[in-house]
């Protein structure tokens, strides 16, 4: 169990993973800890079982929209540097990134690509278009049997004709970023770590 | 005959030194573990030992660190501390506060649902993926310093000569020597309590019961928290019990069906067990007989690593006599006692037992408690389980144990997804009334 873990996570891969996401040196250990403790097939990769061994996850109405998020298109596996890739957008942001060159690739964990982690999630087909049906799809993940179809449909469209603004019925990631404009988008989608 | 008659003194001294020591050994086996077990009575000898295998543990915890620290090693950190800030705010708390700070409209007209809600399920989640409540209670505790057992630590690199020589001390004093002493004595007994004695003496287990007023009493009922089976020696050798259980096989079904034989215990059928009106008849039946001893009951119903106590299960309080809680506590620094059944089995277990340093716990016996007026099984359960986490230092869970072999139900998602639909549906009765 814990014994494994050091051994396998060269120096390296370590600063590799530190690069391009950001995180610290002992936040990767850490999270490379959790990563085995969750793959029970002990073969460096999560599947999606694995993660749905999580009792919080999966009783989270969204809980398999976030998991297909850490898996690139039509692959069943995950290995640690995506694991590290895809929780690298919930890193905070800190104030000496802010004023970052801008010519530089943009960090993982910018406003940006939190708010395309969120528009991801509603996007069901990756056509980088959230759709009525799409919306409606995903809202009636989130409210179960409570809400009749005709409701959840009438949300569904005021919510598209607010955010809609070239009148292609579907909400584009630029309509997006604006419809959430003046939400806390680094407070909400960033998780602190305790070291 | 010629190259023979150089062995032949050496070989001599030997045997006359085996047979010395054997004898020497025999001796004080006797004298310090059987004699006393049978009387009750203890040497402070067993508590020495403690202090004396806690400084050591001190002193190797310092060279590693200070090892590490010289040779730019960073130092693997147990994470079953928490490794982030969990807020513990409401659905309702977060999405409000999400919402009205970004709302484009303005406060006057309450929305129905915004594209931002998604924010709060999508940071649970993640949370979750990155820590969460359940699965490390099914995992062996992490320590923060070093025991000399290979098997809980990280960090193995050889980083000064003299540790790894303790630690060769230590494997040879264990398996060498403390091994053999107690497998010895494991199998050497036969009388009942005095039997659980020597089983206590034999993991060198160092037991500290607090406030025995408490013992349980003839026709009611012990619960306790469950981390290995080693709990029941614990308790069985305070006091006799009859116990409660599924006939497993292997080893423990021969101890089992041994045990039978001495005392009336209670063993079901696996097929039976799922029968709860069987089961809880024949656990009445006995309860009502007050000269029959009280029932040993681990509600929990699997092996937890310690460091909480998850749901009860509603089964033993629904019966309705008295209920005697106990909490027991390890310390984990001298061996885990954890046992974790899909991990190892039966007697692989118990070898990491014997060949542990100590097991030293805690067993705190609570006043006894009854199903109070307008309380269910449920609630009954869960106040129980509420004093013997506070007692242990655990944390109070209600998720349930059986998690650790089998899935969540989905009864908690569909509560889930009815609080957020209350948000949307309860603001659109709201627009209505105005």
């Amino acid at each position: 169990m814990g014994s494994r873990a050091s051994t396998l996570l060269r120096e390296e891969e370590i600063e590799e993973i530190k690069k391009e996401t950001g995180f610290s040196h002992s936040q990767i250990t850490r999270l490379y800890s959790r990563f085995t403790s969750l793959d029970k097939g002990e073969n460096g990769t999560l599947s999606r079982e694995d993660f749905q061994r999580i009792p919080e996850l999966a009783i989270n109405p969204l809980g398999d929209r976030i998991i297909n998020a850490f898996f690139p298109e039509g692959e069943d596996q995950v290995n640690f540097r995506g694991f590290m890739r895809t929780l690298a957008h919930f890193r905070p942001i800190e104030d000496n990134e802010k004023n970052k060159d801008p010519i530089a690739s943009e960090p993982l964990n910018s406003r940006s690509n939190k708010l395309l982690f969120a528009f991801r999630l509603y996007d069901l087909d990756r056509d980088d278009k959230i759709s009525r049906d799409e919306l409606l799809q995903v809202l009636r993940m989130m409210v179960g049997v409570n809400i009749s179809d005709e409701q959840l449909g009438s949300i569904a469209d005021r919510t598209i004709q607010e955010a809609d603004q070239n009148g292609d019925n579907s909400i584009s990631f630029n309509e997006f970023i604006k419809v959430l404009e003046k939400v806390d988008v680094e407070q909400k989608m960033s998780i602190r770590f305790l070291h | 005959m010629g190259p023979f008659l150089d062995f032949n003194p050496f070989d001599n001294l030997l045997c006359i030194l085996l047979g010395i020591s054997f004898t020497v050994w025999f001796t004080l086996l006797l004298v310090f573990i059987i004699v006393p077990a049978i009387f009750g009575v203890s040497f402070g000898i067993r508590r020495l030992y403690m202090k004396t295998l806690l400084k050591i543990f001190e002193w190797a915890t310092h060279r590693i660190e200070r090892g590490a620290k010289d040779n730019n090693h960073l130092l693997y950190k147990p994470y079953s501390n928490a490794i982030i800030a969990k807020e513990p705010t409401s659905l309702e708390e977060e999405i409000n506060e999400i919402r009205r700070r970004g709302s484009n409209r303005d406060l006057d007209s309450a929305s129905e649902f915004e594209m931002s809600d998604i924010f709060y399920f999508c940071r649970r989640g993640v949370e979750s993926i990155m820590d969460d409540e359940v699965t490390k209670r099914f995992s062996a505790e992490e320590l923060e310093s070093w025991n000399l057992l290979t098997r809980s630590n990280y960090n193995f690199q050889h980083i000064s000569l003299r540790l790894t020589v303790l630690w060769g001390l230590g494997v040879v004093i264990r398996y060498g020597f403390l091994l053999p002493l107690r497998m010895k004595n494991f199998l050497s007994e036969q009388v009942h309590l005095m039997c659980y004695r020597i089983c206590v003496r034999a993991l060198t287990a160092i037991i500290t019961y607090h406030d025995s007023e408490n013992k349980p009493k003839n026709g009611g009922i012990c619960v306790a928290n469950h981390t290995s089976p080693i709990d029941v020696i614990i308790l069985a050798s305070d006091g006799c019990y009859a116990m409660v259980g599924q006939i497993h096989g292997g080893l423990m079904g021969v101890i089992q069906k041994s045990m039978v034989k001495a005392c009336p215990h209670i063993w079901f059928e696996r097929s039976e067990v799922k029968d709860r009106h069987l089961v809880a008849k024949r656990l009445s039946d006995h309860v009502e007989d007050t000269t029959k001893l009280p029932i040993l009951i681990f509600p929990e119903g699997t092996c937890i690593n310690n460091t909480s106590v998850m749901m009860f299960k509603k089964g033993s309080f629904e019966i309705g006599s008295t209920v005697y809680p106990v909490a027991i506590k390890y310390d984990p620094r001298f061996g885990d006692a954890f046992w974790n059944s899909s991990q190892f089995g039966m007697v692989n277990y118990l070898l990491r037992m014997m060949s542990s340093w100590a097991i030293v716990c805690s067993v705190w016996y609570l006043p006894p408690m009854t199903r109070e007026e307008g309380e269910d099984a449920v609630q009954f359960a869960s106040r129980v389980k509420a004093a013997i986490a506070r007692q242990g230092g655990l944390v109070d869970l209600l998720w349930d144990g059986g998690l650790k072999r089998g899935k969540v139900k989905d009864t908690f998602k569909e509560e889930q997804q009815k609080l957020y639909s209350k948000m949307l549906v309860g603001t659109q009765e709201d627009r209505s009334r105005s």
